[in-house]
C-alpha cells in the first residue's frame, strides 16, 4: 500500500472505531426513545454518574468486580428513580414537555454526581494498554478494537433480547403500539421500568468506555452531543440505525478532521457532524432506515 | 409538533390592559427613582434581556411549535453583528446599529429554518444544535468577527442614544425596557395578527392549514426570521446593556437551554410566560445563593453551591412540569380566577 492510501486507511479505520464508541451512547437513547418516545437527554448525566461512581468505588479501595457491582446496582436506582419520579407522572405530556423533563433530570444527576464524588479529574484504567498494533500496514488502536468488541457485543445482547425474549417482544410490542399493547394486558409500567434500568446498564459501559479514553469528568456527560448527530442520521427508534449511523458519523469527522480541517480551520469537529447528518436528512429525510412515512415528529 | 398543552390566545381583558398599564407606569416611574444601582445590574438588565430572548423563541416554538435549541446562537449573532456594524460604521446611530444586528441575527434564522421544510419535532430541534455549534466556531475562529482579539472577546460601544448617555446602571435598564416593552408590543401585534394565526395553525395541524391556505414553508420560515430577530436584539441587549464585554462561551448550549426552560417554565404560547419565566431564572440563582449563605454559614464552598444550585434548578423544573406542564402563565391565570370567583 502507499503510504496515502495506508494514512487514509487509518484515518478511516480510526474514525469508524470512534463512531461504535457514539453508537455506544446513541443506543441508550434509542432504547428509551423506542418505547416510550422521549429523547432522553439525561443518558449522558447517566454515563458521567456511572463512571464517576465506579471510579470513586474503585479509588476507594474497592476491587474491580466489586465496584462494578455496585455501580450498576447504583445505575438500576437511578433508573427505577428517573422512570417512577419524573416520567410517570407525565405520562401523556407532549414530547417537548418530556424533553424538558429530562433536561432537568440531567441537571439533578450532574450535580447530584459531582457533589457526591467532588469534581476533579479521574483516571480510569480498564487493564487495556492503548498501545497500537499493526494490522496490514495499517496502525489500529488496541483499545479501540477492545471498545468496538464491546459495543458489538452488547449490541448482540440486545438485538438477542429483543428477539428471544418475552420481554423482549414485549418491548416490541409497546414500541410498534403502546395502545394496543396496553389492550393485550401488557403492563406499560412495568416495560418502562425495565428499559430504564437497560438504558442505565447501557450508560455504564458507554460512561467506563468514554471514562478510560477521555477521563472521567464533568465533559463526559456532553457526548450526548456527539450522539445526537448519530441518532439523527440513523434514526431515534433504530439500533441498527444507532450503529451504522454511528461507523458514518466517526469516518466522516475524522476524514473532515485531516483533510478539511487544514482548509477551513481546526475544530471543525464540533460541528462538522451535524452538518453532514442535516445534508443527508435534507436528500432523504426519512433517515437511514426510515422505514415509517416522511412524517417525523 | 402537535398538542401542545395551552390554549389558543384570546383577546385581553380591560382588566389585562390596566394591569399592564399599571406595570408599566411601575417600570418606567417608580423603579428607576427608589432601584438600587445593584438591583438594576444584577437583576433587572438581565431579566430584561433574557425576557426578550424568551419572547423571540416562544414566538417559534410556542406558538408555530418548531422546538429549538439554537437560540444562544442567535443571541451572539445578534450581539457579534451589532458589535461589527457599530464599529465599521462609526455614523451609524446606536438603535440603528442594534436593530441591523437583529436583521442579520433574522438573516441567520433564515437559513436556520431550511431544515424545518422537511424535518420536524426533534429532527429539527437536533438541526438547529447545528447552528448553534456552528457560530460558536465561527466566533472563535474567525478572527474579524469579534476585531482580532484574542478568544473572541469584545467590548461593547457605550449606550449614547441621539446624544443622551444611557450608561450607568438606571440608564442601562430604562434602555433595555424600552427595547423590550416596544418589541413585545409588536410580538403581541403579530400573535393577534392574522399571520400570528396561522403560526398557531400550523402548530396545531399542519395538514388542515395547508388545507385552508396557509403557505406553510413561508410561514415556517417567517416564524424563524421574526423569531430569530427578537432574540437577536436580546442578545445585543445581553452584550451592550448588561454585560458590556462578552466572549463567545456566554452564549453557548447553556444559554440555549436556559432560554428554553424559560419558555416553558413561564408556559409555551403566552407572551407574558417569557417574563414570568425569566424572573424565576434571574432570581432564583439569588435566591439559592443567599439560602446557601442563611444555611450553610459564610465559609461554605463555591463550587458546593455551584451543584446545588444546578440540582435545585433541575428539580424545580421537573416540578413545575409535573405540577403545571402549560407552566407559570397557566398557574397565575388559576390563581386570578380564584381570587375573581372570591371577590364575586
Amino acid at each position: 500500500m502507499s503510504p496515502d492510501l495506508a494514512f487514509l486507511a487509518e484515518v478511516v479505520v480510526g474514525g469508524l472505531l470512534s463512531g461504535v464508541m457514539y453508537a455506544l451512547v446513541a443506543i441508550g437513547f434509542v432504547l428509551i426513545y423506542k418505547t416510550s418516545g422521549v429523547l432522553n437527554f439525561a443518558q449522558g448525566a447517566m454515563v458521567l454518574f456511572a463512571a464517576l461512581t465506579f471510579v470513586s468505588l474503585t479509588e476507594r479501595g474497592l476491587p474491580f468486580a466489586a465496584a462494578l457491582a455496585a455501580t450498576l446496582a447504583v445505575m438500576v436506582v437511578v433508573g427505577l428513580g428517573v422512570e417512577r419520579l419524573v416520567l410517570r407522572p407525565l405520562v401523556n405530556q407532549p414530547p417537548i414537555t418530556l424533553f424538558m423533563a429530562t433536561l432537568g433530570v440531567a441537571y439533578v444527576i450532574e450535580g447530584a454526581a459531582q457533589l457526591a464524588w467532588g469534581t476533579q479529574v479521574h483516571g480510569l484504567d480498564l487493564g487495556i494498554d492503548d498501545t497500537p498494533i499493526d494490522l496490514g500496514g495499517v496502525l489500529v488502536s488496541r483499545f479501540d478494537l477492545f471498545a468496538a468488541a464491546v459495543a458489538g457485543l452488547m449490541v448482540a445482547l440486545l438485538s438477542a433480547f429483543f428477539r428471544y425474549t418475552r420481554t423482549g417482544l414485549a418491548f416490541r410490542a409497546v414500541a410498534d403500539d403502546p395502545l394496543a399493547a396496553l389492550n393485550t394486558g401488557l403492563r406499560l409500567p412495568r416495560i418502562w421500568s425495565a428499559v430504564w434500568i437497560a438504558a442505565g446498564i447501557v450508560a455504564l459501559v458507554a460512561g467506563l468506555l468514554w471514562g478510560a479514553r477521555l477521563g472521567v469528568q464533568f465533559s463526559l456527560s456532553l457526548v450526548v452531543l456527539k450522539a445526537l448527530p448519530v441518532l439523527v442520521l440513523g434514526g431515534f427508534d433504530s439500533i441498527a440505525g444507532a450503529i451504522v449511523a454511528g461507523l458514518i458519523v466517526g469516518a466522516v469527522e475524522k476524514l473532515s478532521e485531516v483533510y478539511l480541517g487544514p482548509v477551513i480551520g481546526g475544530g471543525i469537529e464540533g460541528w462538522i457532524a451535524y452538518v453532514a447528518a442535516l445534508g443527508f436528512l435534507l436528500v432523504r429525510p426519512s433517515g437511514l432506515f426510515g422505514l415509517r412515512a416522511v412524517e417525523r415528529v | 409538533m402537535d398538542a401542545l398543552p395551552l390554549a389558543a390566545p384570546r383577546p385581553r381583558p380591560s382588566a389585562g390592559v390596566l394591569g399592564l398599564a399599571a406595570l408599566l407606569v411601575l417600570a418606567y416611574g417608580i423603579v428607576p427613582l427608589t432601584g438600587t444601582s445593584y438591583l438594576f445590574e444584577a437583576l433587572l438588565t438581565p431579566f430584561l434581556a433574557l425576557a426578550l430572548a424568551g419572547l423571540g423563541l416562544n414566538l417559534l416554538t410556542g406558538y408555530a411549535g418548531l422546538l429549538s435549541l439554537g437560540s444562544a446562537a442567535f443571541m451572539a449573532v445578534g450581539a457579534y453583528a451589532a458589535f461589527n456594524l457599530s464599529l465599521r460604521l462609526p455614523f451609524l446611530p446606536l438603535p440603528a446599529a442594534i436593530l441591523l444586528g437583529g436583521l442579520v441575527a433574522a438573516l441567520a434564522g433564515l437559513v436556520a429554518g431550511l431544515p424545518a421544510l422537511r424535518l420536524r419535532g426533534f429532527y429539527l430541534a437536533v438541526s438547529t444544535l447545528a447552528v448553534q455549534f456552528f457560530v460558536a466556531w465561527a466566533l472563535n475562529r474567525i478572527g474579524w468577527i469579534s476585531n482580532d482579539s484574542p478568544s473572541g472577546i469584545i467590548t461593547a460601544p457605550g449606550l449614547v442614544v441621539a446624544g443622551l448617555s444611557f450608561d450607568d446602571p438606571r440608564g442601562r435598564y430604562l434602555f433595555s425596557l424600552s427595547v423590550v416593552t416596544l418589541l413585545t408590543v409588536l410580538a403581541w401585534r403579530l400573535v393577534a395578527s392574522p399571520t400570528g394565526r396561522n403560526l398557531v395553525a400550523i402548530r396545531d395541524n399542519e395538514t388542515a392549514a395547508r388545507l385552508v391556505g396557509v403557505k406553510v414553508a413561508r410561514t415556517k420560515l417567517l416564524a424563524f426570521a421574526v423569531s430569530s430577530f427578537v432574540i437577536g436584539i436580546a442578545g445585543a441587549l445581553w452584550a451592550f446593556a448588561y454585560l458590556r464585554t462578552v466572549e463567545p462561551a456566554g452564549f453557548n448550549l447553556d444559554r440555549s437551554f436556559q432560554i428554553l426552560f424559560i419558555v416553558i417554565i413561564g408556559g409555551l404560547g403566552t407572551l407574558r410566560g417569557a417574563f414570568l419565566g425569566a424572573g424565576f431564572i434571574a432570581v432564583l440563582p439569588l435566591l439559592l445563593s443567599r439560602l446557601g449563605a442563611a444555611v450553610l454559614g459564610d465559609g461554605f464552598d463555591s463550587g458546593t453551591l455551584e451543584m446545588v444550585q444546578r440540582m435545585v434548578l433541575g428539580a424545580l423544573i421537573v416540578a413545575v412540569l409535573i405540577r403545571e406542564p402549560a407552566g407559570l402563565a397557566a398557574l397565575l391565570d388559576r390563581a386570578g380566577r380564584r381570587l375573581g370567583r372570591r371577590a364575586a
